[in-house]
């Protein structure tokens, strides 16, 4: 079954036409890239997944279920919209950690507070924070951070600072998780230990859908590719098919520009 | 006269003071931020309302019209009432709202035969004059920290599934209050000494006390209060450089 569906997607900022009618969808286990020129859409895609913006048009289903039909955005509760969005985690460009929590408080802060709404929550609070505290450390770890569990966000490097944040997204579990532009904001030597760990991800078979300038990366853990322009999809394919042997002119331009 | 007996006297009458500047600062702080959310508001109740107001013949309306329709669909009477209370509690001197506070009610009270209701609570309406000048005050420096704050912040505790209130209190607030502690102290230092303008209803506060001294040709007690503020202010000083240094774990 497909994990998501995105069907339709338009969104307008004004008279600006963002996006113009976003079709595609995702198998469990895939990684998607997606690719193009800064405004064509891709970071406000994102967005749309993750309920920061709302979109004028379209639908978007998680599992088969619809959780956004824009013909009824209006009767959606905020709680509703609350859940909607933990089926969806999301790295952000320049990180967004909490400064005043260490990277295990940024990590668990989260899951505790969603677990206040648990049925078994009185009575087992201390149990429960246990596991919880166990699951992060088990994350951080595998982001290379267990020597870096008590710093403060500016105490660590942007690198380390995005790995916090992916492992705050990978907290709560999330279906699919999305990065947007996740090196764009470090510096050149630090994107490699950034990038090592998504395509870790990529390995164990995380459902992810990854907005990147990094062409090469792109290239070697996705396993499709889509690229947009001016608010549409322009082209999608495997990323030999996509890179290799673009289909459309627009892409081959684009390419030609990175490589170039 | 006694040095030692001026002095206790002026001591005594200092308790007024800093009864009158723990009030304020107890409620006028959380009452501050409730006018800072009362003026970000963004609630408009009419915004469907350019949608709705169709011409029955399907022609469109006058221009002026249509203007005035879409002002009123943008109007925020919760933030429009915050911003206009603001403006007439700092607009106006804190001396005169003091009297204004305690003369009113009584003014009215006794023209219907009844007893003023204050009573001796000279200090309670003095208190609640200030209470309400100086939120209006914290009101602004509140909002200037709440929205310096990235909104970024507001985003990714958005998509970690917290509600509006967790993020506020769980992740902006202590951000707001590391930033506001300057321009925060700054005003409570003010504050103290503006707890002086109590003697205009006759609370015998210190430099109240210190006059009548003067009225009887002793002018040293009045230059002396000088003392007690610059004590209280060293002390308040401290205190707040401490709370800086307490939040300077995080940037």
């Amino acid at each position: 079954m497909k994990v998501l569906e995105v069907k339709g997607i338009q969104k307008n900022f004004g008279s600006l036409r963002v996006l113009k009618g976003i079709d595609f969808d995702l198998e469990r286990g895939e990684a998607l890239a997606i690719i193009g020129s800064s405004g064509s859409g891709k970071t406000t895609l994102l967005r749309c997944l993750n309920f920061l913006e709302s979109p004028d048009q379209g639908t978007i289903s998680v599992n088969g279920k619809t959780i956004f039909d824009a013909s009824e955005r209006l009767s959606l509760k905020s709680d509703e919209i609350r859940h909607n969005r933990l089926y969806f985690g999301l790295v952000f460009q320049n990180f967004n950690l909490f400064p005043q929590y260490t990277t295990l408080q940024n990590v668990t802060l989260a899951p505790q507070l969603l677990a206040k709404e648990r049925e078994d929550y009185k009575g087992n609070r201390a149990a429960i924070f246990k596991e919880l505290e166990l699951n992060a450390r088990d994350i951080l770890a595998q982001m290379g951070l267990t020597d870096k569990l008590d710093f403060y966000p500016h105490q660590l490097s942007g690198g380390q600072q995005q790995r916090v944040a992916i492992a705050r997204a990978l907290a709560l579990s999330p279906d699919i998780l999305c990065f947007d532009e996740p090196t764009s904001a470090l510096d050149p030597e630090l994107t490699g230990e950034v990038l090592k760990v998504i395509s870790s991800l990529a390995e164990k078979r995380t459902t992810m859908i990854i907005v990147t300038h990094e062409m090469q990366f792109a290239r070697e853990v996705s396993d499709r590719v889509i690229f947009m322009d001016d608010g549409v999809i322009v082209e999608q394919g495997a990323p030999e098919q996509v890179f290799g042997n673009p289909r459309e002119e627009r892409t081959r331009q684009f390419l030609a520009r990175y490589s170039g | 006269m006694d040095i030692a007996v001026i002095f206790q006297r002026l001591t005594e009458s200092f308790v007024i003071n800093i009864e009158l500047f723990g009030m304020t600062l107890l409620f006028g702080l959380p009452l501050g931020l409730v006018i800072a959310f009362g003026s970000m508001s963004k609630w408009q109740p009419f915004e469907w309302l350019p949608g709705k107001l169709k011409r029955p013949d399907g022609k469109r309306w006058k221009k002026i019209i249509s203007i005035l329709v879409g002002a009123i669909a943008k109007w925020r009477p919760i933030s429009w009432l915050t911003k206009i209370i603001v403006w007439i509690v700092r607009g106006t001197p804190l001396m005169l709202q003091v009297v204004i506070i305690f003369y009113v009610p009584s003014i009215i009270a006794v023209s219907k035969g009844l007893p003023s209701p204050w009573g001796s609570g000279r200090l309670l309406a003095t208190g609640i004059a200030f209470i309400i000048n100086y939120a209006c005050y914290f009101s602004e420096i509140y909002r200037g920290g709440i929205e310096s704050i990235h909104g970024g912040q507001n985003e990714a505790g958005q998509v970690l599934g917290m509600t509006r209130s967790q993020i506020f209190f769980k992740v902006t607030l202590l951000q707001v209050v590391k930033r506001i502690v300057p321009p925060m102290g700054n005003e409570i230092i003010t504050l103290i000494k503006d707890t002086s303008l109590a003697r205009i209803i006759a609370n015998k506060e210190i430099i109240m006390m210190a006059q009548e001294y003067s009225a009887k040709g002793l002018i040293w007690p009045l230059f002396s209060t000088a003392l007690f503020f610059l004590v209280f202010v060293g002390i308040l000083t401290l205190a707040l450089n401490w709370s800086e240094r307490r939040l300077s774990y995080f940037r």
